[in-house]
């Protein structure tokens, strides 16, 4: 196409053809369209395979699987009052449980930092080693694959299946197609009851499902992830990896150049044409057209045309094409994880280079690093209690002996199972005095408060100064927190107001 | 002027005629389910046209088959609301002041009932935060109280009001001293007025203070104490501190002794009921001034 031609193209588009024909005349389309607006789904029958990397991905989805469903099982011991299940998103009481770490609602940026990690750390996996996430250890993968295991149990193979699906509907038929359903929804089914047991006590909320005492809302988000997990894992398959996920689509932005991806060594596979009898192998392209490549794809494509949108990384094509290469007596890796510059380098037949430090790498292994500093620091240096000061809306009082009052809300919060005493006291201005509304007794330079086990207590403070402590208008002063017994100190800076001068 | 269909070379799909830098489109069709789902998806909308208030009519509107509308709910949550308020209003009523205010949990209720009728009742005069007003409408935050700060003294002036016209309301008069009939004449009054900014150690004239010191002896002591510390009784504001309902200089004190200014408060007994007084009461008690 010549260079100019786009430009040229765009400036005739944005002319005003319609209101230059005359009024009255229907412009006519010269070039109806050919094909329809929509495209019917092409059924894909993924053929049974076995090598190095479905060996792989068995050991990966045995272990996430195995993980998904015994995790909330796992118990740990906080002591009374508090759950016992080693993982846990209280929604409820608003706190999350991870073994050892207990967060709060108002620290669920640990959330956001755990995100972020597992973002960059994708991010880097993918640079290093294409999709390998989509082809190992997403969810959606992990258990199409499951569903295509349980569905092969069942019906068979992949001509089988294909025979089964074209033929007439017979008792047999039926037979095999309500079973594999019904062994389909009893799968997702346990998948959307684990889910639940991350949100309430898995020996509880088992107990109360099965004798109808659970609330409505525990069985509809079951039936909700059933239902998802059986439709998504048993119909759409690689329709989701393909139109749903955004993922596949930005993936391009991190491969390069020294990115392991699947790849067809086309210098070495072309011309490529079924094996006839008498062909001398070391004359001709290596690949036979055999299509094991592509009939054991589970999203259906052919490899062969190089890296596309739909490869999803999981390597199964060249498992398949190392088995026909091993009958051949050929060298395996016609098909194999590879990078672009490395299957150039072969096809010039010069030594091979692989960078794994690259610019990209260095900065996202920088950002993880820096990221999970930043989290470990922020875990390892958070303190079990902290202290807030809310200045009443009332700028200040004065009293009968001239003296100058302030009100604060302030709360304790006390992230321990048992109840702690603390000490109040206001530093920055000579002659404080405090009074808590509620507790008897005469302001006095400390004020004694009592932080509930494991939740917020909020206390109406009142704070007098004498008027000649007071720097005008605004005064910072500071509220120091004690603990009675252990010292802990916490403090939190205020402003105490005053006539101005 | 529609282009010739191209095709991409590498795949074989129609290209868009849209062009970027040389950057086309591919023309790929958009599977069937998708458009199942968003035709699910119109129907979905249909089925809640029927279901939910939805078309608008000159004179009204649909009301959906359901029947639902947002006042009706709001109504419910307001209904539930309040059924959860009852149980702490039952215990306030027949819970004394002193006992509420030892019940954490309850006097927390309390104060936030209190604060809601405070700000529907006693706001306009009294000011945001009870802090008061200029021109005689006292600061109830402070710790200087007329007719006393305790929580029992607080309910009986809530209740009875102050010169409220009625039989048992909280009164007391300052005499007029000034004017052509008052028992002082003006420099009299001067002189008194030295007197009680001698009180609070801001008198300037010591003489005045002497001569004034006899009269307010003879014309003030009653009421206001032999050395200003009033009268919750009476009363009588206390004038050896530093709150001033009317002012505190001298003009002003000059001027209340002349010709005085008396302020009048509501009887809220029978316009509130038993539980909301109480709730007040607590809540101006808890405001940093109760005694």
């Amino acid at each position: 196409m010549d260079a100019n031609e786009p430009m040229h193209k765009a400036d005739v588009d944005l002319t005003p053809a319609p209101a230059a024909s005359p009024p009255g005349t229907v412009r006519a389309d010269p070039e109806p369209p050919k094909r329809g607006l929509y495209a019917s789904r092409v059924q894909v029958y993924p053929k049974k395979v076995t090598g190095r990397y479905r060996r792989l991905k068995w050991i990966a989805l045995i272990a996430l699987l195995t993980v998904y469903y015994v995790l909330p099982w796992v118990r740990w011991d906080r002591g009374p009052g508090a759950p016992d299940q080693a993982v846990l998103v209280d929604l409820a009481h608003e706190r999350a449980y991870f073994f050892f770490i207990e967060i709060w609602a108002q620290e669920v940026y640990y959330l956001t930092g755990v995100l972020i990690l597992a973002a960059v750390g994708l991010f880097l996996v993918t640079s290093l080693a294409g999709r390998i996430w989509c082809g190992y250890a997403c969810p959606q993968t992990v258990w199409t694959d499951l569903f295509m295991w349980v569905e092969r149990l069942i019906e068979g193979d992949r001509n089988k299946r294909i025979m089964l699906d074209r033929g007439p509907t017979t008792t047999k038929k039926v037979t095999k197609k309500v079973s594999k359903h019904a062994a389909w929804i009893a799968i997702a089914f346990l998948t959307g009851g684990a889910w639940i047991m991350y949100f309430i006590d898995a020996p509880t909320v088992v107990a109360e499902f099965f004798t109808g005492r659970s609330s409505v809302e525990v069985y509809f988000f079951v039936g909700l992830f059933t239902a998802t997990t059986y439709l998504l894992a048993g119909w759409a398959r690689e329709q989701v990896c393909t139109y749903m996920c955004p993922w596949p689509r930005f993936q391009s932005a991190m491969l390069d150049e020294d990115t392991l991806v699947v790849t067809y060594q086309k210098w070495r596979g072309e011309p490529r044409s079924p094996l006839h009898k008498g062909d001398d192998l070391s004359q001709r392209g290596h690949c036979v057209d055999c299509h094991q490549c592509v009939n054991v794809c589970p999203t259906g494509i052919d490899i062969r045309d190089g890296i596309q949108l739909e490869c999803i990384g999981c390597g199964l094509c060249a498992d398949a094409c190392d088995t026909v290469m091993d009958k051949l007596n050929l060298p395996r890796g016609l098909i194999g994880f590879d990078t672009e510059r490395r299957q150039e380098q072969r096809a010039k037949g010069r030594p091979l280079t692989y960078r794994l430090i690259r610019p990209r790498t260095i900065l996202y292994a920088m950002l993880m690093v820096g990221v999970a500093g930043i989290m470990l620091f922020a875990l390892l240096t958070r303190s079990s209690e902290s202290l807030t000061v809310l200045h009443d809306r009332t700028l200040f009082v004065q009293l009968s002996d001239g003296s100058i009052r302030n009100g604060y809300t302030v709360r304790v919060l006390n992230k321990e199972r048992q109840d702690r005493r603390f000490s109040l006291t206001v530093a920055e201005v000579e002659g404080a005095q405090l009074r808590v509304v509620g507790s008897d007794g005469d302001p006095a330079p400390a004020a004694t408060l009592t932080g509930k086990p494991d939740g917020v207590s909020s206390y109406q403070v009142y704070v007098r100064v004498p008027r000649a402590a007071l720097k005008g208008a605004e005064t910072p002063i500071r509220f120091v927190l004690v603990d009675s017994v252990t010292g802990a100190r916490t403090e939190r800076n205020a402003s105490f107001k005053g006539p101005a001068r | 002027m529609p282009t010739k269909a191209e095709k991409d070379a590498l795949t074989g799909t129609e290209l868009r005629d849209h062009e970027w830098d040389g950057i086309q489109e591919l023309d790929t069709p958009l599977p069937k389910w998708w458009l199942y789902v968003f035709w699910a998806a119109v129907l979905w909308s249909a089925i809640y046209f029927v279901l939910y208030p939805s078309v608008p009519g000159i004179s009204g509107y649909f009301k959906g088959v359901l029947g639902w509308s947002s006042r009706t709910q709001i109504e419910e949550t307001l209904a539930e609301a309040r059924k959860g308020q009852a149980k702490y209003l039952d215990r306030i009523r027949t819970t004394s002041l002193e006992d509420i205010r030892r019940d954490r949990a309850l006097l927390t209720f309390a104060i936030a009932g209190g604060k809601a009728s405070f700000a529907q009742n006693c706001l306009p005069c009294h000011g945001p935060g009870a802090v008061g007003r200029k021109g005689g409408y006292p600061s109830l935050a402070d710790d200087a109280w007329l007719w006393g700060g305790t929580l029992a003294a607080i309910h009986k002036t809530l209740e009875v009001g102050i010169r409220a016209g009625t039989e048992d309301t909280r009164t007391n008069t300052m005499p007029t001293f000034g004017g052509p009939d008052g028992p002082l004449k003006p420099a009299q009054i001067d002189d008194v007025a030295e007197f009680v900014l001698s009180l609070t150690k801001r008198s300037t004239d010591a003489e005045a203070v002497t001569r004034g010191a006899k009269i307010y002896a003879d014309q003030c002591a009653a009421c206001h104490g032999k050395a200003g510390e009033g009268n919750q009784e009476l009363g009588a504001p206390t004038l050896n501190d530093q709150i001033w309902l009317y002012g505190g200089n001298k003009t002003a004190i000059v001027a209340q002794i002349t010709k005085p200014t008396m302020g009048v408060m509501p009887n809220w007994g029978g316009r509130l009921d038993a539980e909301t007084l109480k709730m007040l009461t607590l809540y101006v008690h808890s405001l940093g001034g109760g005694k």
